[in-house]
């Protein structure tokens, strides 16, 4: 029976041509605007650590003093260098890595390449494994060359191909901002996206070339990537002491129970920090996961969703077209439908070859605007915004796309389709 | 023209006509909706700097050397002026619209209420007149002032002066009594403000079409590793030489640096790359909605002429003109579209009201509502212009005949 209807929907399909281009254009160009958009607010929203995510957080703590106060006021971003350190040492969690974002000149071995400046991650061990970066090479510097200024470094896949021709260079010397640091590791290409650890450096940032041991980075003084929020007295110029925030400070709690215990560990710690005088406001803490901060910053942009939205409308306004063209359609064939209802079909079955000529529109408009999408998000990666690159359509969303623009087509066909069932037949085989 | 009989047809085909109305206002929302949105890209696009824009090259160095770039900046900026052409040169440590820099919370003091952020720029001797900075009250830093400003390493420097922009004048200083009062920076560190200019850009792009675009402090500083940006000004047509040549120039006093040069120009193109992009996408979104907008409603009106052949024909026969089928056909057209342009109205400021509450957009101006208006009722009348000719040239013969 479906071959049949389908037969019968490309006859009639065919017969009007003008009408048919008109209503799969509509449904391809609406199915290729919203697919485009929604591709890119599924990259930029999604999650960067699948499986992960849950179980890791990013502490917030007050050490600010009263000036500005207001009461209920969200904690800094950061932490400082103290309270990531006594964080740090006191190890409550699973798993913790204090980093900060910075950039240093790498003196190529290859004297035929000229100097140039890399973004750094200056971290401790912790953020490998707590981040499930893979190593292509080597490993990661070990637990005391966290404390004992080691000049070792990890290296981006792209780095380790631009220096040492993709080779495993473990062991080699690398000369960067004048010191000679070995290398430990090689890790494998690795973009999370949204850049979640780090959002000062920027949202959808590349990641870094290269990763130090964060007490190497800072005992060496490199430029500093990122933000720094002060407060007090600032002519104290010692980053170690100074009262500013600038650091980020993650933890991995593997159980809800270890995530409130941890939550309960941040109180009691500002609370003994201003009963020693260090701290002046009351215990002001956060505990957020990742998707949780990334939500709380904002961090998908609001033209990517004003864009989506916009997208939406247009789409239904071609679907709205699309259901007063199919509506033209089977109006024009009463007389035909009159003549199949006279002859025994009934009223079901009419609305059934309807649906399948609307799912034959839909299966051909969503081609299109599968097309139409993958030229979309080809022009989106063609802009410079540091997130063009992700624009790729993933097969969920490649699937999503056809059946979104059937199950679309098929709705906008309910309407005409009832309509032209509720033809008399009679009326129709009287009046010709 | 009487409308009573078209109100009597349209009332017989409900639902193709809600369709229409229905297409129409959406259409309407969208449309008023992006238009507005477009208009306040193109209006950041032109977001005003008041600094000699089309003079200048930047050039961001990378890895000097900390302890000798005391002496090495004064060197670099003497061999930067003795290029041809080049008829100023100074050291910042942040441009306008280039790099995002330290934004610090300012105040009129330590018990305000009011603490907006402003982008701090830092300037060697000689930064005002190579940016081009317009001086509205008050006047530049004196030599003795740029040597009295260290950094030392920290974040601010010591000096006692600043220069502020207007804007930011404004925000702090309502009553316009700005030169000689004391901005102060978080609650210990102060400083005299000797002069107010027209508003320059902040650097990033993250503040663009934000009331606090402009708010920036200048500070004036004695040569100091933070400085990374040297600007190079010159005549706009001397621009690409002179980059060539301050790159080279500094490659070869400095060969450990890492050095890329800009024109200014290419910095704000960089800095609005966004914002252009936006528009863009918008255009293209409205083109494409009014062109199916305009054939849905093409494809339904010659469908509703080939329907009515035989009323079209009889009319003819007991004497109406083309003239008169076709103005009926317009006429019905321009009925449909103002229902549909009513209900896109009120569409349109519930979507504005949305858009208001979650993305920080403006109210939707009245204005942009005629504009929807007036573009949906050409595109209607246009589109319905072909079904219509056809209709007017329906035979009278046809009343005659039964199919």
């Amino acid at each position: 029976m479906f071959a049949y209807y389908f037969d019968l929907a490309l006859r009639s399909l065919r017969r009007n041509r003008m009408l048919t281009a008109l209503m799969i254009l509509a449904i391809a160009l609406g199915i290729g605007a919203s697919m485009t958009t929604l591709t890119v607010l599924h990259v930029l929203s999604g999650d960067p650590l699948p499986g992960k995510s849950a179980k890791l957080y990013y502490p917030q703590l007050d050490p600010r003093d009263m000036t500005n106060f207001r009461p209920g006021e969200e904690p800094p971003e950061q932490v400082s260098w103290m309270d990531g350190m006594n964080l740090l040492k006191a190890g409550r969690a699973d798993r913790q890595a204090l980093m900060a974002g910075g950039a240093v000149a790498i003196e190529p071995p290859d004297p035929a390449i000229a100097p140039f400046f890399e973004d750094a991650r200056l971290t401790t061990r912790d953020f490998f494994a707590m981040f499930d970066v893979p190593f292509l090479y080597g490993h990661v510097w070990s637990k005391a060359d966290d404390g004992n200024d080691a000049r070792k470094v990890v290296l981006s896949r792209r780095i380790n191909e631009k220096l040492f021709g993709g080779a495993d260079s473990t062991g080699k010397i690398l000369r960067m901002g004048g010191k000679d640091f070995r290398v430990v590791g090689v890790i494998d290409s690795w973009r999370p996206t949204p850049h979640f650890y780090d959002l000062m450096t920027g949202d959808y940032s590349e990641s870094e070339g290269v990763y130090l041991p964060l007490l190497t980075g800072i005992d060496m003084k490199l430029p500093f990537n990122g933000s720094r929020d002060c407060w007090g007295n600032d002519t104290n110029v010692d980053q170690k002491t100074a009262q500013c925030t600038w650091l980020q400070f993650w933890v991995q709690l593997d159980t809800p129970a270890k995530a409130a215990a941890y939550r309960q560990f941040l109180v009691n710690y500002s609370r003994q920090q201003k009963s020693l005088g260090i701290y002046q406001r009351d215990p002001n803490v956060h505990l957020r996961n990742l998707m949780q901060w990334l939500d709380y910053n904002h961090v998908v942009p609001s033209d990517v969703h004003l864009q989506f939205w916009l997208a939406m409308g247009f789409l239904i306004v071609c679907l709205v077209n699309t259901v007063g063209l199919m509506l033209a359609k089977f109006l024009r064939r009463a007389s035909e439908l009159g003549v199949r209802r006279a002859l025994g079909a009934s009223r079901r079955s009419v609305f059934a070859q309807l649906l399948v000529e609307a799912g034959t529109v839909g299966l051909v408009g969503g081609v299109g605007g599968l097309l139409l999408a993958l030229l979309g998000l080809w022009i989106v990666r063609m802009q410079p915004s540091d997130y063009a690159a992700l624009a790729h359509l993933d097969l969920p969303m490649f699937l999503a796309t056809f059946l979104f623009a059937i199950g679309a087509t098929l709705v906008a066909g309910l309407l005409p389709a009832w309509r032209a069932c509720l033809i008399t037949p009679a009326l129709q085989l009287k009046s010709n | 023209m009487d409308i009573a009989p078209i109100f009597a047809s349209l009332h017989k085909h409900r639902t193709p006509v809600a369709l229409i109305v229905l297409e129409i206002a959406l259409a309407c929302a969208v449309f008023c909706n992006a238009v507005f949105i477009i208009g306040q890209r193109v209006a950041e696009l032109g977001m005003s700097n008041a600094i000699a824009e089309s003079h200048l090259v930047v050039i961001s160095v990378n890895g000097s050397n900390p302890d000798t770039a005391r002496a090495d900046i004064p060197r670099n900026l003497a061999a930067l002026r003795g290029i041809p052409g080049v008829t100023g040169a100074a050291v910042m440590t942040s441009i306008p619209f280039g790099q995002s820099a330290g934004v610090d919370g300012v105040s009129t003091g330590p018990d305000s209420q009011v603490h907006p952020g402003a982008s701090r720029y830092m300037l060697g001797e000689g930064g005002p007149r190579v940016l081009g900075l317009r001086l509205l009250k008050g006047r530049f830093f004196g030599p003795g002032e740029y040597a009295d400003s260290t950094l030392r390493g920290g974040m601010m420097p010591n000096g006692h002066v600043v220069i502020i922009t207007q804007s930011l004048a404004q925000r702090l200083w309502p009553s316009g009594h700005a030169l000689g009062q004391q901005l102060w920076v978080g609650s210990e560190k102060h400083y005299a403000v000797i002069g107010v200019t027209a508003d320059v850009a902040r650097p990033g792009s993250s503040s663009i079409g934000r009331g606090s675009a402009h708010y920036a402090v200048f500070f004036p500083l004695a040569p100091d590793p933070a400085f990374t940006q040297y600007v190079v000004r010159s005549a706009p047509q001397n621009r690409q030489r002179v980059l060539h040549a301050a790159e080279a120039k500094l490659h070869t006093l400095a060969p450990n640096m890492v050095i890329k040069g800009q024109t200014f120009a290419q910095i704000r193109d960089q800095a609005f790359t966004a914002t252009r992009s936006m528009a863009w996408v918008l255009v293209l979104v409205c083109l494409v909605m009014l062109t199916v907008t305009a054939f849905g409603i093409v494809g339904l009106s010659s469908f509703w002429v080939r329907q009515r052949r035989r009323q079209i024909g009889i009319r003819r026969a007991i004497g109406a003109t083309r003239a008169n089928i076709l103005r009926y056909f317009q006429t019905e057209n321009f009925l449909i579209v103002s229902l549909g342009i009513a209900l896109g109205m009120v569409l349109s400021w519930g979507v504005n009201l949305y858009l208001m509450k979650h993305y920080e957009l403006p109210r939707l101006p009245w204005h942009y509502l005629p504009v929807g208006a007036l573009t949906l009722w050409l595109i209607g009348q246009l589109a319905a212009l072909g079904p219509a000719l056809h209709a007017s040239r329906v035979p009278p013969v046809v009343a005659t005949r039964s199919v």
